[in-house]
């Protein structure tokens, strides 16, 4: 395409920008615990049907990371949410389907998933 | 396309590719497959990281880690335990040399954390090969905002309140000489970008064509803009060929998006730019030369006036201005010219990029607020001494700059100061020399490289630099005689004044500045016939220590010119008439029984 105004270049820079986004820290991250003890307990599924759900939302601006083991093996598949101005929401036993629902949930519309939280920290 | 949760950054510019990190882009490739994270990690090619030294670097995001001499047996550790399990591979991790800290996050490198990156900012962050990463950063932007709001001459107010000054080395403030060529009579007009670095240990245009060929190119259509050009010319040495490769990518994709061409986003500005690689002589460097040499013509430069903003290349108005230079541009339409001039000096506005190599533990490229101390840059940036030794000079500017000594380390960098002690900015090379280099060597090194690349169109630049090499040769065989300093200096002041260009009006100054700074190293090698350093081989001579020899004989075997002696009763000796001092007998004897005297 050619660029033809302003707009265009704007355009372009709008679906260019998840090209480079995940290389700033976001606002709004995912962290997925990824020691031997999540990974046993299907953190790897839990992580594809997180990537699955942004993509098909259109999430460009959350950063997913994965993390080492925090000591609470038991409670694995764990998933932390940090958003701007709220306190580390950590939760326990994801399921895949869990994962969609805390982003739909939580991420999109801001409500915690009460029946998944383990707890809370600054 | 998918979501990627995480971005591998490998370097590409010259330094990581030597050092092998194609070979490392291809492992990280097929163990991203193994593992099946190629849908959801991205492997991504950039330019320099400036931290060349450390290379291959390889630079994983969201976290920001970057890793260090990165080998392709590293590499599945890296997807394993990074990529999947989410922990850092700690021992691929910046090490700080003094506390031995292991760094996690890139930012955070002492390297990096002092510097401020505007010419650079995006080298090392973007892919160079699409033109959308630099989009995305807000790539192409300022073009915008000049043709669609800006006129011309706002354009070079803009420039002039910003206070940028050439970084080719020469420090004219770039708006004042836009201006000249906006006012110049023609109907045609060039803008030119002069990327025949040349100087020896300089590094960074190379770097900002591999690592942001965009900026350069909005940069370059920025100032062609302003004084009404249509047409440019980036003269790019033909030693480049990854920087030439890259913008002719670079132009190739501003064309297809129509940002390059006739007619740029709907308004009446044309621009079509070209490359013309240059045989890598350092005159061309030179504006004029630099002409004659795209013309087509032997690369010599004439006088001044007419000056190239009046009368050009083909004769019309012409404004050239240096890489880094037109890489600034962007950065200061965008933000405004009053954002750049907030930083550094009351005089030098900006930021400079200057290459770090010589005895330095981080070699590489720094980009600093002008008037941050040489301290700064050689012991924080740069990691301090290498192996430990102690400081004794840093060389600025190249072969045209000057040494400055320890008295200069809390000198605050910017053009006035460095001009007041003896060296120039330059285009940003920084050697550091540590206490076992001859300074007599050094300056004998550099001019013998502006000797060899005089033109020879004036007699001062190519008699006299070749007199006063023939005077170093003399002192450094220790010939020398005290009045030889005297004829030094007077001819050093002689080219200094009467040579045709800025190669013979700067090639004495790493002499002058040797001897004004270090005079009693010159002193040494004619009255004591003594090189304090232990370099001029003329003056030293290798010993046996008959007490601490063993009689292994290790070093008669290495000798190349078989002059040791001795055998299992008696110590080795070294016969001085036939030893040519080439050293290897100290590296190789176990026992530090040789030495030099």
């Amino acid at each position: 395409m050619k660029v033809t105004s302003l707009e265009d270049l704007r355009k372009i820079k709008e679906s260019a920008k998840d090209l480079t986004s995940a290389r700033s820290r976001g606002a709004t991250r995912v962290i997925i615990g990824m020691g031997t003890c999540g990974i046993a307990a299907g953190a790897r599924e839990v992580m594809t049907a997180i990537l699955e759900e942004l993509d098909k939302r259109g999430l460009k601006d959350v950063a997913v990371e994965t993390t080492g083991c925090i000591g609470m093996c038991q409670k694995e598949p764990l998933v932390d949410i940090i958003r701007p101005g709220e306190p580390r929401t950590t939760y326990g036993e994801v399921s895949p389907a869990d994962a969609v629902r805390i982003i739909a949930e939580h991420l999109v519309n801001g409500h915690i998933v009460e029946d998944k939280v383990i707890g809370q920290t600054d | 396309m998918a979501f990627y949760r995480a971005h591998v950054l490998v370097c590409k510019g010259t330094g990581c590719t030597a050092s092998g990190s194609p070979s490392v882009y291809e492992a990280l490739k097929k163990e991203l497959e193994r593992r099946g994270l190629d849908q959801e990690v991205a492997l991504v090619e950039t330019g320099c990281h400036g931290m060349c030294e450390m290379g291959p670097i390889v630079v994983i995001y969201p976290e920001g880690s970057l890793y260090c001499r990165v080998t392709v047996d590293d590499v599945p550790e890296i997807v394993e335990e990074h990529l999947y399990k989410g922990r850092l591979v700690q021992r691929l991790l910046y090490t700080t040399p003094d506390t031995k800290f292991k760094v996690p996050h890139y930012r955070d490198i002492p390297f990096y954390s002092k510097q401020l990156r505007i010419a650079l900012r995006n080298c090392g962050y973007i892919n160079p090969d699409n033109i959308d990463e630099y989009i995305a950063r807000d790539g192409y932007e300022a073009l915008a905002k000049a043709l669609t709001t800006m006129k011309p001459e706002e354009v070079i107010t803009e420039v002039r309140t910003s206070g940028l000054r050439g970084r080719g080395g020469g420090g004219f403030p770039t708006g004042t000489k836009w201006e000249f060529c906006r006012k110049a009579q023609g109907d045609k007009k060039y803008v030119i970008c002069n990327a025949d670095e040349g100087d020896p240990g300089a590094f960074m245009d190379r770097s900002l064509l591999e690592g942001d060929p965009h900026a350069v190119i909005e940069g370059m259509m920025l100032g062609a803009y302003a004084i009404g050009a249509d047409e440019g010319y980036i003269y790019c040495r033909a030693e480049y060929p990854l920087a030439i490769k890259r913008l002719r990518g670079a132009i190739a994709q501003a064309g297809e998006y129509g940002l390059i061409g006739d007619n740029i986003m709907g308004s009446d500005f044309s621009f079509h730019l070209h490359i013309k690689e240059g045989a890598g002589a350092f005159v061309c460097g030179e504006e004029t030369a630099l002409m004659a040499s795209i013309q087509g013509e032997r690369g010599m430069p004439y006088p001044r006036p007419p000056f190239p903003a009046n009368k050009g290349l083909w004769g019309k108005p012409t404004n050239i201005n240096n890489v880094e230079t037109w890489a600034n541009v962007p950065n200061i339409i965008r933000n405004g010219g009053a954002w750049y001039a907030s930083i550094g000096t009351e005089k030098s506005k900006g930021t400079k990029v200057f290459a770090l190599t010589g005895k330095v533990n981080n070699t590489g490229l720094v980009e600093v607020p002008m008037g941050t101390t040489l301290r700064d840059i050689v012991f924080d940036m740069g990691g301090g001494i290498l192996n430990n030794r102690k400081f004794k000079a840093v060389q600025i500017g190249g072969p045209s700059g000057g040494c400055l000594a320890e008295q200069h380390l809390d000198l605050p960098v910017d053009y006035e100061s460095l001009t007041a002690a003896g060296a120039i900015m330059g285009s940003g090379g920084l050697v550091v020399i540590d206490e076992d280099t001859c300074m007599v060597d050094v300056s004998k090194f550099f001019l013998e490289f502006t000797q060899r690349e005089s033109c020879g169109k004036c007699v001062p630049c190519r008699e006299g630099t070749k007199q006063m090499l023939l005077i170093l040769d003399k002192i450094s065989s220790g010939k020398g005689r005290m009045e030889d300093l005297k004829i030094l200096e007077d001819l050093a002041l002689m080219v200094k004044e009467m040579s045709l260009c800025g190669l013979g009006q700067t090639a004495p100054n790493p002499v002058l500045t040797t001897l004004r700074y270090f005079r009693e190293e010159y002193e040494a090698h004619i009255r004591d016939k003594k090189c304090p350093a232990m370099v001029c081989k003329a003056l030293i001579s290798y010993v046996i220590d008959p007490e601490k020899c063993r009689k292994c004989g290790l070093c008669a075997k290495n000798c190349p010119v078989n002059c040791i002696a001795g055998d299992r009763n008696t110590p080795y000796v070294i016969d001085q008439e036939k030893c040519i001092k080439c050293g290897t007998c100290l590296e190789v004897c176990p026992f530090q029984a040789v030495s030099k005297v």
